[in-house]
């Protein structure tokens, strides 16, 4: 009998049609990442005036297009190619249809392309088009109307593949009357909740105002209202970026450790808190505008400091199962078993190290979150420097390491060469390291974020953990590491993909220690979540919402519109009754796709 | 469910930490009296103004014993009064306003830092102290000049104030209404 014979199959040899979908998903993210790396050198050299190629004009076409490729684009086309991945894998059966599966690819595939064209159309003068309004977009700064068209099309595309998994976890369900909900599945089910929940808000600013806006249907927009509504969805999908970062800290990283879950029921009830938490949030995000009356502010502080707790659950419980790992391995004593765990694994050193940086990234969210100390950091640049520790390295970093070890499993290739792997963590580590904390620090002496020349003519920076020049030159050296890492990890998945195929690259998950049979039955049930969910996200939001309309009016009072994209409201009236019908038959196509096949 | 001791005790702490979280922020607002920004003022049409009784003309007006209102005025790409000159050991609340798109308003190195929302107007109060210059920037993006928006609070002593109020204020001057000083650290908002 052949070694392939009884080599034990791999993801792609049991799931070859959703393995190749999720790879063409993590291609979709590898290609954003490439190209958010790109822009983030350039702004890292000309923010910190090393050198300056560009207009400071283009520079907020980058900080645009950086922003959007990295936090829309790379982080969620990993996530939906890694959901896919685990809700096949722990259900142990194929998605249901595939042709909703490539539709949904397709929808946010294409739905990126039109943002993408409209954010980079800013650096020609010879298109009359651009969307240089940064990833927060917020009025009354307006994009092209392409800008919003494909922001819905992509957020369409990621509904549809929440329908996906949810159906193929129905069909299951079907198939195994009475057993629990497998981890995975429970972890990207409760996260597609909440994902659904944030997304009404950004559907509802875009398709009621921002769009319309945008073509000139309607005059003008209410600035708080619409963001307001953009900070419903913008806290919360920093845990649609960090849910998936989870799911392999939980469920990949003790197995790499040589070990296995602590605690599923934990897992589970960590899962639960963050559907019910992260929404009720969002006016974190505007402790400082005018327009929101205190007490609001005071409840969202209240519901943020609670959202830290599930994080401090994650924290011991990973800890606790790599521990198990390490001890299994023959390690011994209070922190000696922190020797025997793999570190020459770049997939294990990599989620380590993304772990240390989101412990230190939660310490500056707690200086965040703080409402009255928030007054010294808001709108500086310790917020980026926050949250490149956040996204930017517990995410991503975490991304990565897990690419490390799943890109393998999907194409029986296995990886070039781990050796670059792991320099590339490490160097990821250190280039973080260096670039956060100056930017943490240049916050402190109030240098702003999103600016293209943060040194100013009347006035001179205070000088604190060395000065404002000092830290422009750590800056830029962390930002020019963070660079050769992203081209290392890139490389090395690109050859990887070309490399001979092999067979011995399994990696199954082994249960938890306590497992699901020890989780209280009620966290399965979900309608019982999404009903509280929904109960906090009222209570949170209704009164605020309600005092932001009776303030100002749902459409303000009278804001102007910067610059103007289309002003002859009659003249595209048609041609925005084609754009929505165009959408509406696409949406109507999936939907009725999802509940008929 | 079992949970194990050692996590019941990490639990305990996280509880912990998380209400000493807030107790600490509750504190910040009822000790030192740190009040945030919030919806006290009435709102206003961007892009009238100049109807408007408090930014018609931006300026900065005495308003009580050592107490000073500054009524500013953050637009593509700049603010208006400047400088804004305050004199020492006073109160300031400034009153800011946008008529075009959103931006930030701070005083650098200081607290005194607030969003700018057309058809808001933000108030922040804060004490000044000694005499000093700061600069005043923009601190959210608001367009392709956003880096060149800035300006400066000074915080004069009572003499160059007079004076300054002399050279600015006398004549038919409507450009700064009243004269102000300068400014100084944000204390509280």
């Amino acid at each position: 009998m052949s070694a392939e014979l009884e080599a034990e199959p791999t993801f792609v040899d049991k799931f070859p049609e959703e393995a190749r979908i999720i790879r063409a998903a993590m291609w979709g993210s590898f290609l954003a990442l490439t190209l958010g790396a790109i822009f983030g050198i350039i702004q890292t050299l000309h923010r910190t005036g090393l050198a300056r190629p560009f207009s400071s004009v283009d520079y907020y076409t980058f900080l645009t297009a950086h922003g959007v490729f990295l936090v829309i684009s790379f982080t969620i086309f990993f996530l939906v190619g890694l959901f896919t991945w685990a809700v096949v894998r722990s259900l142990d059966r194929p998605l249901l249809n595939t042709k909703i599966t490539w539709t949904w690819y397709g929808m946010m595939a294409v739905g990126m392309t039109m943002t993408g064209i409209s954010i980079l159309a800013g650096f020609t003068s010879r298109i009359d088009m651009s969307a240089d309004v940064l990833f927060t977009f917020y009025a009354p700064l307006q994009a092209h109307p392409l800008f919003y068209t494909g922001l819905v099309v992509f957020i369409i595309g990621t509904w549809v593949a929440g329908a996906d998994w949810f159906r193929t976890w129905l069909a299951w369900r079907d198939e195994n009357p009475g057993e629990r909900i497998p981890l995975q599945t429970f972890m990207v089910l409760t996260t597609m909740i909440m994902w659904y929940i944030a997304t009404l808000a950004i559907a509802a600013s875009v398709l009621l105002f921002l769009l319309p806006w945008s073509l000139g249907l309607i005059e003008s927009v209410n600035p708080t209202l619409t963001r307001t509504l953009f900070w419903f969805f913008g806290h919360p999908v920093v845990y649609f970026w960090l849910m998936p970062a989870y799911m392999l800290w939980y469920t990949v990283l003790p197995k790499i450790a040589g070990g296995r879950l602590f605690s599923d029921p934990l897992a589970r009830v960590v899962f639960v808190l963050f559907l019910l938490l992260s929404t009720p949030v969002g006016i974190h995000h505007q402790y400082l505008d005018p327009g929101i009356a205190e007490g609001f502010k005071f409840i969202s502080m209240t519901n943020t400091m609670f959202l830290l707790l599930p994080s401090l659950l994650t924290a011991f419980t990973v800890v606790a199962s790599v521990e198990y790992g390490a001890r299994r391995r023959g390690g011994t004593g209070i922190f000696g078993w922190l020797r025997a765990l793999p570190w020459r694994n770049p997939a294990f050193t990599g989620m380590m190290l993304a772990g240390l940086m989101f412990a230190a990234g939660g310490f500056s969210g707690m200086i965040n979150a703080g409402l009255n100390i928030n007054y010294m950091i808001h709108n500086t640049i310790w917020v980026p420097g926050h949250f490149h520790l956040t996204v930017g390295t517990a995410v991503a970093l975490t991304f990565m390491a897990g690419a490390y070890w799943l890109w393998p499993q999907l194409t029986n290739r296995p990886l070039y060469s781990p050796q670059i792997g792991l320099a590339q963590v490490v160097l990821w580590f250190i280039g973080m390291a260096l670039m956060s904390n100056a930017m943490h620090a240049q916050g402190l002496l109030g240098v702003p974020r999103r600016t293209a020349e943060p040194e100013y003519a009347g006035f001179e920076y205070p000088m604190a953990f060395g000065g404002f020049e000092e830290l422009n030159l750590q800056l830029a050296i962390g930002g020019t590491i963070l660079f050769v890492s992203t081209v290392l990890f890139i490389a090395n998945i690109v050859i990887t993909s070309w490399s001979p195929k092999a067979s011995g690259l399994a990696r199954p998950l082994p249960p938890a220690l306590s497992g699901p049979e020890d989780a209280p039955k009620v966290l399965d049930n979900l309608r019982l979540w999404v009903g509280i969910a929904l109960v906090l996200v009222f209570l949170a939001y209704a009164l605020p919402l309600a005092g932001i309309i009776s303030n100002s009016g749902v459409f303000g009072t009278g804001a102007g519109t910067y610059p103007v994209w289309i002003d002859v409201p009659t003249a595209v009236a048609e041609r925005a009754l084609a754009v929505v019908t165009g959408v509406t038959a696409t949406l109507v196509n999936a939907v009725t796709g999802v509940f008929t096949l | 469910m079992h949970v194990h001791a050692y996590e019941k005790l990490w639990l305990a702490l996280a509880i912990v930490l998380i209400l000493l979280l807030i107790g600490s922020v509750t504190y910040g607002a009822v000790g030192p009296g740190i009040a945030m920004v919030a919806d006290s003022q009435d709102p206003v049409d961007p892009q009238a103004l100049d109807e408007d009784d408090r930014f018609a003309e931006p300026r900065v007006e005495q308003v009580g014993e050592d107490e000073y209102a500054a009524y500013v005025e953050a637009y593509q790409f700049g603010f208006d009064p400047d400088p804004i000159v305050v004199p020492e050991h006073s109160t300031v609340t400034f009153y800011v306003t946008s008529p075009d798109v959103i931006h930030g308003f701070q005083v650098v190195g200081t607290n005194a830092n607030t969003m700018v929302v057309p058809g808001e107007v933000a108030e922040i109060t804060v004490e000044v102290t000694e005499p000093k210059e700061y600069g005043v920037i923009c601190n959210e993006y608001c367009g392709s000049a956003h880096h060149a928006m800035e300006g400066t609070f000074e915080v004069v002593s009572e003499e160059e104030y007079e004076e300054w109020l002399d050279e600015n204020q006398d004549g038919d001057d409507t450009e700064g209404g009243a004269a102000d000083e300068d400014g100084e650290e944000g204390e509280d908002a």
